[in-house]
């Protein structure tokens, strides 16, 4: 996030598109809803489903998947033709806007209509809400990057922050909410082909000879490693041979899951840190017992960029260890230097990523009671960063590109005439290994329920409850119909928690060319009635 | 009133928000959750997740040894001969593939620490950029 949770509440209006964000983050959603109902922000919501959030908003564009950027590019239209943009953030701040403004000229709401399915007056209510109510914060999720066109999805929505000078303040920013308790943190501790610690690149000269002088080892070539997907795909060629897995589940979280079972198999050595047999460690041919979160000292990053410190709680059950335990005895093991794997506690590992990395630079342990610090944090006097971009961005001037729209990689068609739409529950969490593990939570959701619209179930025959068969060109889940107008007509949504019947086994496993991130929030498929439950 | 022996400070192990759990542990195990109300990210508050759902550590189902394949079969090891068999299995890979033979996953579930030393591993000890975890999915 550009922001922070806390300044949310400034917020005069809110922009949330593809975040279900009382469900997914919750305490985030709750400051959503006391700015609406307390303070009287505005709150624009753009969904193809009608979720919780709906209910607090004061406009809904349902429009329909992958038409995000016509939708943005319509809300900028309105905004520049009813002249509502921030001329002097514009100005003095960015650059490009001209070329940019001709491409939005395209996009007028009519046309924008038809793309979308919003009417007009919408757009053009949404576009002076936003424009007209400052600060405006804009929200989002992976309901804008799972797409072929994730990352212009996030530059769309750059661009109407920036058209607007909604960059910089308290109550503003385009804030990406982050899903995984940790998935910044990897981030930015380097676990990503094409950046070390600190997003540095690997492919700079400079960058690699710091490395080099850091670690007394030759540096990997200046060359992006393989992302995700490219690694399964690669397995299945042969390319590579073995992969080691730390505390994931690609089996069941991972795009077309029958493809990834394939590729897992033809993996010849395949070793698992996890905590439970996952579906993926029961394919590994090594699995090694990890500690939980609460058995183990440690930081994580929050969505707002807080460092933050977790201490153990329990001893690990058995011969469980900490994951970090695990890789400094297994390097040493392969040959390491001694003296550069040997930590007695985490926050030693912290010093050394605060050595390597600039943004972490000022972290230290004794630093983060009892409310950590928000990166960049440069030095050890240096207290954080609660709001990025004050007064200039990274790159300097602010940059508006033009992007386009470009139709989903797989549409419906006549053979398979529903858009699928995946996502989580509150109740659950990803692959379910943890959450289907507590008695609670597996009694208030026990199942996959396929979210239909009641227009489309009649035309089926399908009630609330009734077995139905979901099959895309990749796969079919057998999983009972949940009737009701969440959905879009025309739109089924899915869940990956339930490996008996996950989504995952239809989802589409095309990439953004950029991003690299698979399009899970669109694909084609059938849905049947099925006469008698399953066996 | 649920009686504990000590109280313990974590951060919620399920969503990016980040909410600050204060354990209540009794004979080890984890009877109560709370957050204080004075903390930035959540003022107290916590969803069905962080406050009901840590039951899974004590999980009956939870890892306890080191496993090794033999004869398709997941059988218990000792961690020195499971280590020792991923070490020479990866140096075996390396030495006839290449590093790019390898490929790494990390966790957005795991600590800052412990992803840091798993691209470690990748770069400096196997030689690989080829280190990715689920931010995309
Ligand atoms: S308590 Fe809920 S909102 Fe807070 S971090 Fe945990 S899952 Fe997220």
């Amino acid at each position: 996030m550009t922001n922070s949770i806390g300044d949310m509440l400034q917020a005069r209006a809110f922009l949330i598109i593809g975040s279900n964000t009382t469900e997914q983050h919750p305490i985030i959603g709750l400051q959503i809803k006391r700015a609406v109902r307390r303070n009287g922000a505005k709150l624009i919501l753009a969904d193809p489903r009608k979720i919780e959030l709906a209910q607090f908003a004061t406009i809904h564009l349902q429009h329909e998947g992958g038409t995000d950027i016509p939708l943005l590019n319509g809300l900028a239209y309105v905004i520049l033709d009813e002249n509502l943009q921030d001329d002097e953030f514009i100005a003095t701040r960015t650059e490009n806007f001209e070329a940019w403004r001709k491409v939005v000229e395209q996009y007028p709401p009519d046309e924008v209509s038809k793309i979308t399915g919003v009417p007009v007056d919408d757009i053009v209510a949404a576009a002076r809400m936003y424009a007209t109510n400052k600060p405006a914060a804009i929200l989002y999720a992976m309901g804008i990057t799972q797409h072929i066109v994730g990352h212009y999805n996030v530059t769309a929505l750059a661009n109407l922050a920036m058209l607007t000078g909604n960059v910089g303040v308290p109550g503003g920013g385009v804030n990406p909410l982050r899903g995984q308790n940790n998935v910044q943190g990897a981030c930015d501790v380097g676990c990503l082909p094409n950046v070390y610690p600190g997003y540095q690149k690997v492919t700079d000269e400079e960058v690699r000879a710091k490395f080099a002088n850091f670690h007394s080892n030759e540096q990997p070539p200046a060359k992006v490693g393989l992302t995700v997907i490219e690694m399964m795909n690669a397995m299945l060629e042969g390319k590579v041979r073995a992969m080691y897995i730390m505390g994931e589940n690609p089996a069941l979280s991972d795009p077309d899951s029958n493809h990834v079972r394939r590729c897992l198999e033809a993996c010849e050595f395949l070793v698992v840190n996890e905590i439970f047999l996952s579906e993926t460690a029961q394919m590994a041919d090594v699995v090694l017992p990890a500690a939980a979160s609460v058995e183990k000292d440690g930081t994580y990053t929050n969505t707002e960029r807080r460092i933050q410190l977790a201490h153990k709680a329990l001893d690990p059950p058995g011969q469980a260890k900490p994951d970090w335990q695990i890789l400094c005895e297994l390097a040493k093991r392969m040959g390491a230097p001694e003296d550069e794997w040997s930590y007695s506690h985490p926050s030693e590992i912290m010093e050394e990523i605060a050595a390597v990395s600039p943004i972490y630079g000022g972290i230290r342990y004794e630093r983060l009671e009892p409310v950590g610090l928000q990166w960049p944090c440069w030095a050890p006097e240096h207290g954080g960063t609660p709001i990025l971009h004050v007064g200039r961005f990274t790159r300097g001037l602010g940059y508006f590109t033009p992007v386009h729209h470009q139709p989903a990689d797989e549409l419906p068609d006549d053979e398979y005439p529903f858009m699928l739409t995946t996502g989580r529950l509150l109740q659950h969490w990803h692959t379910g290994t943890m959450t289907r593990r507590v008695g609670g939570l597996d009694y208030l959701v026990p199942e996959e329920l396929v979210e239909i619209n009641p227009i489309d179930a009649e035309k089926l025959g399908i009630e609330d409850g009734d077995w139905i068969r979901v099959s895309s060109r990749r796969g079919e889940v057998v999983a009972r119909a949940h009737v009701f107008d969440r959905p879009r007509p025309g739109l089924v949504f899915m869940t990956f928690h339930f490996a008996e019947a996950l989504g995952n086994v239809l989802t589409n496993a095309a990439l953004d060319p950029i991003a690299k991130i698979p399009e899970y929030k669109v694909c084609a498929v059938k849905v049947e009635k099925l006469d008698s439950p399953p066996e | 009133m649920l009686h504990y022996d000590r109280q313990v400070t974590t951060i919620c192990p399920y969503c990016g928000v980040g909410c600050n759990l204060n354990l209540h542990i009794k004979d080890d195990r984890i009877v109560r959750v709370t957050s204080f109300y004075d903390h930035p990210v959540n003022r107290g508050n916590l969803c069905v997740k962080g406050r009901f759902g840590l039951e899974y550590v004590h999980h009956p189902d939870r890892l306890t040894t080191p496993l090794i394949r033999r004869n398709g079969r997941l059988e218990p090891a000792s961690w020195d001969e499971a280590l020792g068999l991923v070490a020479e299995r990866l140096n075996a890979i390396k030495a006839e593939s290449g590093p790019d033979s390898i490929a790494l996953l990390s966790s957005a579930k795991c600590s800052n620490e412990d992803n840091y030393l798993m691209q470690k591993l990748a770069r400096q000890v196997i030689g690989t950029h080829n280190i990715d975890h689920c931010a995309r999915l």
